[in-house]
């Protein structure tokens, strides 16, 4: 079954509506990067940066450190900057909060906000999305999988 | 190789790291990348992350080195671990404790990582060695032994050629000095090779090169003007007077004459080519002091890459034994 992120992200550029033209817009890596990218175009925001969490990831001491090209860069500076934090998916929770640590290595923030495609449901962490485009319940053993072909978006679910 | 390398997880990960040399393509590949992603940890506003948090690494360093374990003590601590430096030449050994009876003193403390830094060859393996039979979450990361291996320091000058040159494929590299004598050398050729870099070459005089190169896949030259020509990479060596045995060399400015960098030997060299050394230099000697600082001078960006590298290294072993990712 496929989902179309292209619409997703016009929903989600809706719902978020007018916004302060120097937010920061910041993708995490690899399917919110290229969330945030098409985002940031719709709601009019020229200050986007992208996270990589392999640094803050919580399952280092069971599986190691996750092999990584991609890093985290910022066109601005962090601190006293609103943030809008975009994904592809959300589900435990575990990958923003990796995110936020990392976010604050480069400074402290004035806001931060999360805007998320799909949430798929299956928290493990005391953590929600202020924007959220889809929210589709999936079971565990269902994988849900952004796909980017030639800079076109889409998402496939797998049956596990 | 007919036993198994100690070095590696039965799946091919690596566990502990001591040596260059049959160490996969992947995972130095691996290590160089996960190397560039703590280059930039240094400019944070918090220069640390926290893989290692909760752990102690242990320095052991029975041969003084100021920078490697300095360098070792910065990469542990921004991976936030907690370092613990002995200087054994001056303690236990010279009580009489065997070496494997202090590394179980070590581990009886909870040690989670040892550095080692020894001047017999083998003994960082002899401690993995000795680690995996009694204590398998142990790692151990060799920070130089006798004249074997320096494979932090090997890997550190592999991620500096690719830095400047992007790729090994087409690239000629110079290794000049005393080779023999050289554990940075040995390390460096294993890496090369295994990279996929067509042209290295040693340079050096005959009582300084080994007989082993040849079968390493190496050309010798004894010429520096002539094996110099045309290179991508010149990896200026110290000259380790600590370690020669009798007269190997007639002097140090005999030696500058005919094997130090200078700018007439290094303008055979590629216009663009890049001089690297692992110090510390001895000026004058290998390597002429305007070439050292020059523009084509890598030997800074050396030391702060051999943090990132250093820690890539401490996050690949110090990393969980669970199921493999």
């Amino acid at each position: 079954m496929q989902l179309d992120a292209e619409q997703l992200i016009t929903v989600l550029a809706e719902k978020i509506g007018s916004t302060t033209p120097d937010i920061g817009v910041v993708g995490i890596h690899t399917g919110g990067v290229w969330v945030a990218d098409k985002l940031a175009a719709k709601i009019g925001a020229t200050r986007v940066g992208r996270v990589a969490v392999t640094l803050h990831r919580d399952d280092y001491a069971t599986r190691g450190l996750h092999p990584q090209k991609n890093k985290t860069e910022f066109g601005f500076d962090v601190n006293g900057q609103h943030i809008l934090l975009v994904d592809d998916v959300l589900q435990s929770g575990r990958t923003i909060r990796a995110a936020l640590n990392e976010l604050f290595d480069f400074g402290r923030p004035a806001s931060v906000r999360f805007a998320v495609l799909v949430d798929r449901g299956g928290r493990e962490l005391p953590v929600h999305a202020d924007y959220t485009a889809i929210t589709m319940p999936l079971a565990g053993s269902q994988k849900l999988e952004l796909t980017n072909t030639g800079g076109a978006l889409r998402f496939e679910i797998l049956e596990g | 190789m007919l036993t198994a390398n100690p070095q590696l997880t039965p799946d091919k990960r690596l566990r502990h790291l001591l040596t260059t040399e049959g160490l996969p393509k992947a995972i130095i590949e691996n290590i160089l990348d996960t190397a560039d992603q703590f280059v930039s940890v240094g400019n944070r506003e918090v220069k640390k992350v926290p893989l290692l948090r909760g752990k102690s690494v242990f320095n052991l360093f029975f041969e003084n080195s100021t920078r490697t374990r300095t360098t070792f003590e910065i990469a542990a601590k921004r991976l936030s671990a907690d370092v613990i430096n002995l200087n054994i030449n001056a303690s236990s050994t010279s009580k009489g404790e065997s070496l494997v009876d202090t590394i179980d003193n070590l581990i009886a403390m909870d040690a989670d990582m040892f550095v080692v830094r020894h001047a017999q060859s083998g003994a960082a393996h002899l401690i993995a060695k000795h680690v995996n039979a009694v204590r398998p979450n142990v790692a151990v990361i060799n920070a130089g032994d006798g004249r074997h291996a320096h494979p932090t320091q090997g890997l550190l000058d592999m991620y500096a050629i690719r830095h400047y040159k992007k790729s090994f494929h087409n690239l000629s590299v110079a290794i000049v000095g005393d080779i023999l004598h050289s554990r940075v050398a040995r390390s460096g050729i294993h890496a090369l090779t295994t990279l996929g870099c067509p042209d290295v070459r040693v340079i050096g005089p005959k009582t300084l090169i080994p007989t082993e190169c040849e079968r390493m896949g190496v050309s010798v030259h004894h010429d520096m003007m002539r094996g110099i020509e045309g290179c991508d990479v010149v990896m200026m060596l110290r000259l380790q007077n600590e370690r020669m045995e009798g007269p190997l060399l007639p002097s140090a400015q005999e030696f500058f004459k005919s094997y130090g960098l200078t700018a007439e030997k290094l303008a055979r060299a590629k216009p663009d080519a890049i001089v690297m050394h692992p110090g510390p230099m001895n000026r004058g000697v290998e390597i002429e002091s305007t070439i050292a600082d020059g523009r084509q001078a890598v030997i800074l960006p050396q030391v702060t890459f051999g943090i990132a590298v250093r820690m890539a290294v401490m996050s690949m072993v110090g990393a969980g034994r669970g199921e493999s990712a």
